[in-house]
């Protein structure tokens, strides 16, 4: 059953798109994480303009994180005064990715930036992963394995502007959270993408938060982040198609049912591990595509 | 046996017209008429491209040459090159007009029925096209290049033909040729365009108007979306808002 989507402008496949939502859906409940990273690359490839991926993920990202902290919040899993300072930082930040995404668009080098930033950070973030993932499992092994520090003094430290966030059990510079969250506000306005994958082990291994409450904080300020993006996408770029957002939703929350069922039977190291080997296909993907020939060099640009 | 009905009703249509345009014209012999299947091509919900059918009579010998072609719009390219290992836009011309849709349909090879002066003269096939580069931008054998560029990639879209159609006689009057608009085919208004050659010059033209416009939800939709950008933006996030906060509730009680 074919559907006209009317910001995209183009006809798709209801069931490829609910299939879709589905089967991202059932790996962010899999893995607990927004999934956003794997969309946007598959929206693209699809056919869906970049742009119009972008904004649309970004408001589909709203409605899975709302779900999502609820879960967390009746659990008392979110430090709000800390998923404040990091909002402040993520609109500041997001409102610039946003302008930004303009002014690339409108110099024809938007793709490229959306492909280098998966690249870059998709590169960076499932390496550590698989990385850490492995070593935890060689240590189970081995041994219970020794425990860190709670609290490592480095010049992050010595900021100003220190307050105090009970929850977390910190006392740091409010301009560390501030920092994370802009430079994550500006990736979700570029790459389409809630930015857990990067925000989560921010907090955990540059703010020191517990693992605990990462997740609801996270997505505490996601929400906020993410309706930003959607709000300024669709008044700059009018690039927000609600009816495949809606399509995304409908297969995403099914999806991601069974995929936290499915990930209660699994370790986390596991865990871990396979989402980084899926980061690191996602990342090997689009590199491949930015090294190969392209089939044509001349390409039509934005249209007016 | 639908396209027998409508050829019918094109010959009733046919009939009619020639004698409206006798009566008017009667010193210069009009000898063709034609007209569409439809007037309006409706982008709806389930709107996956369509067919529409373009028929008409001629009067007497002579070759038929169909073009449809959508509103001319500038249009911006961007070709690659190799920076660093990596592909990436590093040039940019902007056409100053291109039609954002191009068909053609003859009734014999186009090459056997028009000179070249009159293929550029009514820009008969994609070749003979006015696409042009302002000179001060870009030499002749640059701008041809970038000229291929662009035809290449809308023949890849789909909104440019790729082949010329032929146009199917029935018997040495009647003629009919049904004209394929993919999903993604640009709105606005189109002209069809239908031109009767005699020994290699144009005797009769005709030009019919066809629109093609969103309507329905579509429409409501993508007009609200561009006119008041910043309430579909509240809109869109109240209706992510709504989806989540349900999806909580049923997923607490699953």
């Amino acid at each position: 059953m074919q559907i006209y989507l009317p910001i995209a402008e183009m006809s798709v496949n209801v069931f490829l798109i609910l299939g879709m939502g589905g089967a991202i859906g059932f790996l962010s409940g899999l893995f607990g994480v927004g999934g956003g990273f794997l969309m946007t690359p598959l929206l693209i490839f699809i056919g869906v303009p970049p742009a119009v991926a972008v904004a649309t993920e970004a408001n589909q990202i709203v409605a899975s994180s709302v779900s999502g902290v609820l879960a967390h919040w009746r659990r008392g899993n979110v430090d709000f005064k800390m998923g404040s300072v990091l909002l402040v930082g993520g609109i500041a930040g997001s409102t610039f990715g946003v302008g930004l995404f303009s002014f690339l668009r409108g110099l024809g080098q938007i793709d490229l930036v959306i492909s280098l930033s998966y690249v870059i950070f998709l590169g960076i973030i499932g390496a550590l992963m698989l990385v850490e993932s492995l070593r935890s499992m060689r240590q189970r092994k081995i041994s219970a394995g020794q425990r860190r520090k709670l609290h490592q003094h480095t010049w992050i430290h010595g900021l100003p502007l220190k307050m105090r966030f009970r929850r977390s059990k910190l006392y740091i510079s409010a301009l560390m959270p501030f920092g994370v969250g802009f430079l994550v506000g500006v990736l979700a306005a570029i790459m389409g993408v809630g930015g857990g994958f990067i925000m989560v082990p921010a907090m955990i291994y540059l703010l020191g938060m517990p693992t605990s409450i990462v997740i609801g904080t996270s997505l505490f300020q996601i929400i906020f982040v993410t309706a930003n993006v959607t709000f300024l996408q669709a008044y700059a770029n009018q690039t927000v198609d609600v009816v495949l957002a809606l399509l995304l939703l409908s297969g995403a929350v099914i999806g991601a049912q069974f995929g936290a069922r499915a990930g209660a039977r699994l370790q986390g190291e596991q865990l871990r591990g396979l989402l980084a080997l899926m980061v690191l296909a996602v990342c090997g993907k689009l590199f491949f595509d930015l090294l190969v020939t392209p089939a044509d060099v001349y390409s039509l640009g934005v249209a007016h | 046996m639908a396209g027998a009905a409508i050829c019918a009703r094109g010959l009733v249509c046919a009939v009619a017209c020639l004698a409206t345009l006798a009566s008017v014209k009667a010193a210069q012999a009009d000898s063709l008429v034609a007209d569409l299947s439809q007037r309006l091509v409706a982008i709806t919900t389930g709107f996956a491209g369509t067919d529409v059918l373009l028929f008409g009579a001629v009067e007497g010998e002579g070759d038929v040459v169909i073009v449809v072609r959508g509103p001319d719009r500038p249009v911006t390219m961007h070709r690659k090159s190799r920076v660093l290992g990596i592909w990436a836009n590093t040039a940019q011309m902007t056409f100053e007009r291109a039609p954002s849709f191009y068909a053609i349909a003859t009734s014999k090879p186009i090459r056997e029925i028009a000179p070249d002066v009159v293929r550029t003269r009514h820009e008969m096939g994609v070749d003979a096209l006015r696409l042009e580069l302002p000179s001060a931008k870009a030499s002749p054998n640059i701008a041809r290049e970038w000229r291929r560029g662009l035809i290449r990639n809308f023949q890849d879209s789909g909104l440019y033909a790729k082949e010329v159609g032929s146009i199917t006689f029935l018997g040495n009057r009647l003629f009919r040729v049904e004209l394929h608009l993919p999903a993604n085919v640009p709105t606005g208004a189109y002209q069809a365009m239908t031109y009767l050659l005699k020994e290699g010059r144009v005797v009769s033209a005709q030009t019919m108007p066809l629109f093609v416009s969103k309507i329905g939800a579509e429409a409501f939709i993508f007009d609200f979306a561009t006119r008041h950008a910043a309430y579909y933006g509240l809109i869109a996030i109240a209706v992510a808002l709504m989806a989540g906060w349900l999806a909580h509730l049923a997923f607490r009680k699953g």
